[in-house]
């Protein structure tokens, strides 16, 4: 187990070094100069050869590529990430007072998803094609279908016409205001944990159904016990894992959709600066913001994993 | 049918020549009976599509046409979708904001899902160290959102439909690899696969000739599915103002100049959402229904190989 933990480990830290290099790769190389990148193609055509050289000296973009790299790692391993172009602070602060709404987002989009769901797709597998069944595919389907950042406009947009209500737009953290925090939150964590369920209560579905031919399941029907008793202690225990498993990958549409679904409810989270730092072009926000970004995904993917040995005894590393 | 079995043999030759055309039709029919909702997205994609096409002809304005004197005006029978901040049409807008985003989706799952599919079909053939390396790529590949990694590569390349269309491409290629690489490596030990190693076939022409077409209905029903994921990327990086720059009206872009209004236009906000929303229904009905008739066992499996292939 041990062993095993040890070369996931490895396994995870070797995939984010890949990501580290494509987003380098990515930043520095195709567009040639990164000067373009920050001052646009007419502004980088206005100035001097010297002004050029100087602000990439300044901005330490004139060292060799592979020194560049090697710095950036060394931020990373500091703890710093490097600063910001435009604003004097490091983007480790930028992640500390951002990051903590967007964290709560995801979190709660995954509990909406779960108590939306799950119980959806146990529903649904209760009495498959019956109307229930029917009406919770069709939801789903449309729920995979709605664009989040469609969905969170339309729910501010209704807000603010039936009600006049706005959540508050500055950053409001839950040890400072926990009810103004929840405001905050509460609508791009529906948003976003509605499409999650929707998928959930797919999975959990054919899941279920899967498992209900299994044999022992047709032991407990043989033994008289309810159909729920069935499917709720019997069938749904073994169904889990691919449900755990789809949670997982979930989490990257959580993580991208929340920064479409952020820019539509105005929430200032992690999104919000991610895409203000790409259309700055503020490449060393960027490049910190898309590995954390990525970071994340891989390490939740890497214990989901490791839930397997832990929810199944039956799997052993 | 009582009438379509043959009574004599020349009716028998003559419906047996007549096969090869009616039975497209008829399997077309069989789709259709069989998966009711399939057929309506077919057919709503399909009015789209064709809209799209048309929209110089279907559209009641010029979309990029401002009037000062209709600025910001609520649907009414003049402009049946209300007109933007600057009088522009919403209805036309949104008719070519489906040949925006049509147009891209389209070409970004072409050359994406392409690419990762011929690029899987080396990796399962051939297999060995080009099969591991190319498993790593794809790996870090799918380490990043969808949506971040599309931002990512579309600021670095610039903006333009051309970007926009790459980097939404980029993030579609592992999907592909994955997929269709377990195709190629269930294929690669078939009989007569070996049986044209065995003649001296080069991998290349057994890949092209014998891999490749194995891969085909795989290919359409990934094709499909990934179809609406791009329309709903494209729209999210229009949205976040790194899509297909402004004035070229896309569904994106329209939302993202909605919400410039302290207090938004719904009409503004309704129709270009609800133009993707049903574009995107419409195209995962169609794909749902092509995945259950050419591979019922990729669902699932798919899900689970969307996670990285893990056994468990």
């Amino acid at each position: 187990m041990k062993k095993y933990l040890l070369r996931r480990a490895l396994f995870a830290l070797g995939t984010l070094i890949g990501v580290s290099m494509i987003i380098f790769v990515v930043l520095r190389v195709l567009p040639g100069d990164p000067l373009v990148a920050i001052l646009g193609v007419e502004g980088h055509r206005s100035m001097q050869p010297a002004d050029k050289a100087r602000i990439m000296a300044d901005l330490g973009l004139s060292d060799p590529l592979p020194v560049q790299y090697v710095r950036w790692l060394g931020d990373i391993a500091s703890g710093q990430l490097g600063k910001s172009f435009f604003r004097g602070d490091t983007v480790r602060d930028l992640i500390l007072h951002r990051g903590p709404i967007s964290a709560e987002i995801a979190l709660l989009a995954l509990v909406v998803s779960w108590l939306v769901g799950l119980p959806a797709g146990i529903l649904s597998a209760i009495k498959p094609n019956g109307w229930l069944d029917a009406v919770a595919r069709f939801v789903s389907i449309i729920f995979i279908a709605i664009p989040g950042f469609w969905l969170g406009l339309l729910i501010v947009l209704a807000l603010l016409f039936w009600f006049g209500y706005k959540a508050p737009i500055i950053i409001v953290h839950v040890w400072e205001n926990p009810w103004q925090n929840f405001q905050q939150v509460i609508g791009p964590a529906v948003v976003l944990g509605l499409a999650q369920g929707a998928y959930i209560a797919r999975m959990s579905r054919s899941c279920l159904l899967e498992v209900i031919r299994e044999d022992y399941v047709r032991t407990a029907r043989a033994k008289g016990a309810a159909e729920k008793a069935i499917v709720l202690r019997h069938a749904l225990p073994n169904a889990m894992l691919p449900v755990i498993t789809i949670s997982g990958v979930l989490l990257g549409f959580v993580l991208g959709g929340s920064v479409a679904v952020e820019q539509a409810f105005g929430v200032p989270g992690l999104g919000r600066a991610l895409v203000i730092a790409i259309i700055e072009r503020d490449i060393i926000v960027v490049q910190n913001l898309v590995l954390l970004y990525a970071a994340i995904f891989v390490v939740v993917n890497v214990l989901v994993d490791l839930s397997y040995g832990w929810l199944d005894p039956r799997i052993r590393f | 049918m009582a009438g379509s079995i043959p009574v004599s043999v020349s009716e028998a030759v003559v419906t047996a020549g007549a096969e090869p055309q009616s039975s497209v039709l008829r399997e077309l029919a069989r789709f259709a009976r069989r998966n009711p909702l399939s057929l309506v997205g077919a057919l709503v994609g399909l009015a789209i599509i064709v809209t799209a096409i048309t929209a110089p002809w279907v559209a009641p304005r010029d979309p990029l046409k401002a009037n000062f004197a209709r600025m910001n005006k609520p649907p009414d029978a003049n402009a049946y979708f209300g007109t933007d901040q600057v009088g522009r049409d919403t209805l036309s807008r949104v008719i070519y904001g489906a040949r925006t985003s049509l147009f891209v989706a389209f070409a970004a799952v072409l050359l994406g899902t392409t690419t990762g599919s011929l690029w899987g079909v080396a990796c399962g053939y051939l297999g060995g160290r080009f099969d591991l390396v190319s498993q790593r790529i794809m790996e870090v590949l799918q380490a990043f959102p969808d949506l971040i990694l599309a931002m990512a590569i579309s600021m670095a390349i610039g903006t333009g439909m051309p970007a926009v269309i790459v980097a939404i491409a980029i993030t579609r290629i592992p999907f592909g690899g994955r997929v269709i690489r377990s195709v190629a490596i269930s294929v690669r030990e078939m009989q007569y696969v070996e049986a044209g190693r065995a003649s001296g076939a080069s991998a290349l022409r057994i890949m092209a000739l014998h891999v490749l077409p194995q891969c085909v209905a795989p290919y359409l029903v990934l094709a499909t599915t990934h179809l609406g994921v791009a329309i709903v990327i494209e729209a999210a990086l229009g949205f976040l103002g790194v899509g297909v720059p402004p004035p070229t009206p896309t569904w994106g872009n329209m939302l993202a100049d909605a919400i410039t209004n302290l207090v938004p236009s719904w009409w503004l906000v309704l129709y270009p959402g609800l133009a993707i929303t049903v574009t995107v229904l419409a195209f995962n009905l169609l794909g749902d229904g092509i995945r259950d008739t050419l591979d019922p066992r990729l669902s699932p499996a798919f899900l689970r190989m969307m996670s990285g292939g893990r056994k468990g």
